[in-house]
């Protein structure tokens, strides 16, 4: 009877359950493991290499080869630093640890590191060098906004992917690393191997080989992107954004002070994050999509618009200018002391007159305003193809409603037709509202090309925007005081004008106040700008295009506290604007301009374009 | 058998006489069993001699002769020695209790220097033979009494008690499950096992909280192995896949994958069962079980041959201690019964149960060999 038990049993399991056990069997012995996909690399518009992967050397030692574990590490201590916590660290890992296991002693070696332990190997048993990838950028913070970086996955970013819990395994935390994470990350390859009770390696079965991740190509022109870092780092804290106004291609995009993504890739040190994280000029923020700032005069542009096409002024419409307007109670004044007498559009905009556009905006209502600065690409995102993008702000009668409670006030009109009080805007916008100015389209820029690295001889055919629906004529007028701000004597930024006829621009200053200006200050005069903290200090913005004749790049600048009072942003944005428009224009024979047909739709050949006769020198427009 | 005269009981056997009544039959069978667990002890060394196989044949060589030698002695010496021989052997239990060699947790084995003994093991031996000779001097009238079973209780429960303490969960029960049944063989009636089995159930709850803690989890394993699978009960979820996974035919010498890649424990001891059949499969268990049958039909054969009331006893006590070694531990690697730590006879390795056993078989062709011998009461023999 307890024989026949016996047998019963073993027919039980050997016979009714063997496919069950037989898997249990193969579970335990077969152990799935994953092979890390390379990393996509990211390219610029000429297959510039701006992230890729390096090898990462790591000193490991196996403690069961070593015979005297603390001898070895001893041993590597002496061919390069090791700390006591790294030593501490194996100690107190090996006790937890199969024997056979290797334990990295010290990640990130530096190429001399690596081949001085590489040298000495035969020496030390149990002590080798593993190779691992490790994220780079080639040309550290100089494309860091927009590449932004990857580092180790925090708890709440997994997703039960297995490969998200490797070690050794990155993810995008900003940036285009971030937005297209999915597509760079590829697909995990898995080894299975046949392990035993212990978890060693006894032999590989089979292996799968993974899908690398996907290469992308940016619209970005690396060495474009270069030479605006290097311009911006004339001052503490500016951003700038330079875009093919045609293609929406973002040329480059550039927030100073940067950082270094490299750094991120193997781990930042508390006392390197402390300094990034806390210095007022926030080196982690995109400023340029992230910053948003009261457009001050650079929105002028926009409120002409409004007015132009809802008919509430003409070009020839004339604002006397003393200085001040007075609505009710209230007094509003111009930034020129004395008044600009009697002014009409082209003019205002040249002169940047603020009476003028208080008037303009009386009569043309915030509504209007606020129609057409959405139209332009303010107060909402653009979608530009990276996270960290800000709405900036339009004020409406409904917002105010909402948010304060209380009604809109004309005088509020009157403070946003020159684009301060509640209007906020990001540089990105600012560029945009240029590169639809010049074309009439809603371009809406964008990083990555899905067309891939640019062809020889540029783009067939650029991207079709839809008309924004604005005449041809207003936007002539707007883009003809523009011009003049440059270009004539007594526009705001003219000793910022470009020497050169054929790479001309246009262009609007703005002046942002971080600050109220006190009555005390109206009446004993300003302070000067060095006797004024620089957190307090106004913002410069200038917003340009170029070459006039035939606009092809738009650039837009804000440097931070840059402004000096009352001089708005034509005498420190102004300059920088020139210098990247007239570097990319140098550059652009290289690219070779696509057909310009939009822009002969949009800014018809009979605008009054207030055109100098040598920029529109033959050899220029390229067609 | 035919040249064994019939008067052969009233003069003392030849050696010559003696070899010829040897049972070569059993010893055959015992030679291959033991030969599957070489090649078996040849697979858990992945395939090479060392560290078990050659030491295990070498333990089979030298334990042939001793084997030999007992069924050669007189069965009167042995009779007589009986309980001088348990008598020994409690002193060397107690031994161990005072001041024994610690291994696996518990305190079993006596260094000798050249073998470590492990008086438990001897004192199975020990055991059956003071009770043959107990209730061999027994008049049949008497065995039924209860004031006569109380010397084999005493016998019985005292050496349990001592292993129980060491502690050696299955020695215990071998010696407690093979006493009691060969007091049932002697004569004692089975009311009064109602009376011991009803008297242990309510001694059960005091025994329990003796058990030190392993023992009770390994109760607790047994009734819910799946529950911590990677805790105590790992060894027999580990074991019941080996022996799943071997299916019919088995997964090849060689190449059984739990036992190789060490998921089976103890593959080389206790769970050596485990891995033969991972190995061989069902038709490979049922051989090796079936020749262990083999050997316990023999065995009972042999003893009912006897003409003597000891070697009767005697003969069968010897076959149901391999039985209970055989079943306990195939029993217990298939989950059936709690892992207790009983080897498989002549398979797994070691020294003193190899010795115990063949030692058992040197008795068992004793009786063989000395069926027609008669013993008196009191140990004489007729003609002695």
């Amino acid at each position: 009877m307890l024989g026949a038990a016996i047998v019963g049993r073993m027919y039980q399991l050997q016979i009714l359950q063997k496919d069950r056990y037989a898997v249990l069997a193969d579970e335990n012995r077969i152990n799935l493991r994953l092979l890390v996909p390379p990393r996509g690399r990211i390219y610029d518009r000429f297959g510039v290499p701006l992230a890729d992967n390096k090898p990462n050397y790591r000193v490991v030692v196996i403690p069961e080869q070593t015979g005297d574990l603390e001898a070895a590490l001893a041993a590597v201590g002496k061919l390069i630093e090791v700390t006591e916590a790294d030593r501490n660290r194996v100690l107190r890992e090996v006790r937890r640890k199969h024997s056979f296991v290797p334990l990295v002693v010290r990640s990130n070696l530096s190429w001399e590191e690596m081949a001085r332990i590489e040298v000495a190997v035969p020496e030390l048993p149990g002590v080798a060098i593993e190779q691992g990838m490790i994220r780079h950028y080639p040309y550290g913070p100089v494309a860091a906004h927009i590449l932004g970086y990857v580092a180790a996955v925090s708890e709440q970013e997994l997703t039960g992917d297995p490969l998200l819990e490797l070690p050794d395994f990155r993810i995008g935390k900003s940036g285009i690393e971030k937005a297209q994470d999915r597509s760079l990350r590829g697909a995990a390859g898995t080894s299975q191997v046949e392990v035993n009770a212990y978890g060693r390696v006894v032999r590989e079965i089979a292996t799968t080989p993974g899908q690398p991740g996907q290469d992308l190509v940016l619209g970005i022109d690396m060495a474009m992107q270069d030479f605006v870092t290097r311009r911006c780092a004339a001052e503490p804290s500016v951003s700038c954004v330079l875009l093919d106004a045609l293609t929406g291609d973002v040329l480059s995009l550039v927030s100073s002070p940067a950082f270094d993504p490299s750094a991120f890739s193997t781990g930042l040190t508390p006392a390197v994050w402390q300094e990034l994280s806390t210095d007022p000029r926030n080196p982690l923020t995109d400023k340029a999509i992230g910053g948003a700032y009261p457009p001050g005069s650079t929105f002028k542009p926009v409120v002409a618009l409004a007015a132009l096409e809802s008919g509430s002024i003409t070009p020839d419409t004339a604002v006397s200018c003393p200085g001040y307007l007075e609505l009710g109670d209230a007094t509003f004044h111009c930034w020129k002391k004395g008044g600009h007498g009697g002014v009409r559009l082209r003019d205002a905009i040249k002169r940047s007159c603020d009476v003028y556009f208080y008037e303009t905006a009386r009569r043309t209502g915030i509504d209007r305003i606020a129609e057409m600065a959405k139209r332009m690409g303010f107060g909402a995102p653009l979608g530009l193809d990276i996270p960290g993008e800000r709405p900036g702000l339009i004020p409406t009668r409904d917002w105010k409603l909402a948010t304060t409670g209380s009604p809109w006030q004309q005088g509020e009109t009157l403070i946003a037709g020159i684009g301060q009080g509640s209007v906020l805007a990001t540089p990105l916008q600012l560029a945009t509202m240029a590169a639809r100015l010049v074309t009439g389209r809603a371009v809406v820029p964008h990083l990555l090309r899905p067309a891939g690295r640019l062809p020889p001889g540029g783009d067939a055919v650029p991207p079709a925007f839809a008309p924004l629906g604005i005449s041809p004529r207003s936007l002539g007028l707007v883009l003809e005081g523009m011009t003049a701000v440059v270009n004539e004597q007594g526009g705001t930024a003219y000793a910022a004008r470009v020497n050169e006829p054929a790479l001309a621009m246009g262009g609007k200053s703005g002046t942002s106040q971080v600050r109220r200006i006190s009555q005390h200050e109206r009446e004993h005069g300003l302070r000067k700008v060095s006797e004024i903290p620089w957190k307090e200090r106004d913002h410069a913005l200038f917003v340009a295009f170029a070459p006039i004749g035939a606009p092809r790049y738009v650039c837009a600048v804000v440097v931070e506290h840059g402004g000096e009072t009352g001089g708005g942003g034509s005498a420190v944005g102004a300059p920088i604007c020139r210098d990247v428009l007239v570097e990319a224009q140098r550059r652009d024979p290289a690219r070779k301009v696509p057909q310009a047909e939009p822009m002969a739709q949009t800014i018809a050949p009979d605008l009054p374009l207030a055109i100098p006769a040598a920029a529109a020198s033959p050899g220029f427009r390229r067609g | 058998m035919t040249s064994l005269s019939p008067d052969i009981g009233r003069r003392s056997l030849t050696v010559a006489d003696k070899l010829r009544g040897m049972h070569w039959g059993l010893v055959l069978l015992v030679a291959a069993i033991s030969g599957i667990g070489f090649v078996m002890l040849y697979s858990a060394g992945n395939g090479s001699w060392q560290p078990w196989a050659s030491r295990q044949m070498a333990r089979f060589a030298v334990t042939l002769v001793p084997m030999l030698a007992v069924a050669l002695i007189d069965v009167r010496y042995w009779h007589r020695s009986a309980y001088w021989i348990y008598g020994v052997a409690l002193i060397l239990v107690v031994a161990v209790d005072l001041r024994g060699f610690v291994g696996m947790g518990a305190q079993r084995w006596i260094d000798l220097g050249v073998i470590q003994l492990q008086p438990s093991e001897i004192m199975k031996i020990a055991l059956v033979l003071a009770l043959a000779r107990y209730f061999h001097g027994l008049p049949a009238e008497h065995s039924g009494r209860l004031r006569y079973v109380v010397l084999p209780v005493f016998l019985i429960l005292v050496p349990v008690a001592l292993v129980l303490k060491q502690p050696d969960l299955g020695t215990a029960i071998m010696l407690l499950a093979g006493g009691a049944i060969l007091c049932f063989l002697g004569g004692v009636r089975l009311w009064l096992f109602g009376a011991g089995a009803l008297a242990a159930a309510a001694a059960a709850p005091i025994a329990w909280s003796f058990l030190r803690d392993y023992q009770k989890t390994r109760l607790y394993t047994f009734l819910e192995p799946d529950t911590d699978p990677l805790g105590a009960g790992y060894h027999i979820m580990q074991s019941k896949i080996a022996l799943g996974s071997g299916g019919l035919f088995g997964k090849g010498f060689l190449l059984g994958t739990q036992s190789h890649l060490s998921f089976l424990p103890e593959k080389q001891t206790d769970f050596i069962f485990t891995m033969f059949a991972e190995e061989y499969g069902l038709v490979g268990g049922l051989v090796l079980l079936t020749l262990y049958v083999l050997v316990i039909v023999y065995a009972f054969a042999i003893a009912l041959r006897s003409r003597s009331q000891f070697g009767r006893l005697l003969g069968l006590g010897v076959g149901v201690n391999f039985f209970l070694y055989a079943f306990i531990n195939t029993a217990m690697v298939m989950g059936l019964i709690p892992v207790v730590g009983v080897p498989l006879p002549l398979i797994s390795y070691g020294g003193t149960a190899m010795v115990t056993v063949m030692l058992g078989f040197g008795l068992l062709m004793n009786i063989g060999v000395h069926r027609d011998v008669r013993l008196s009461r009191a140990g004489e023999s007729h003609l002695g």
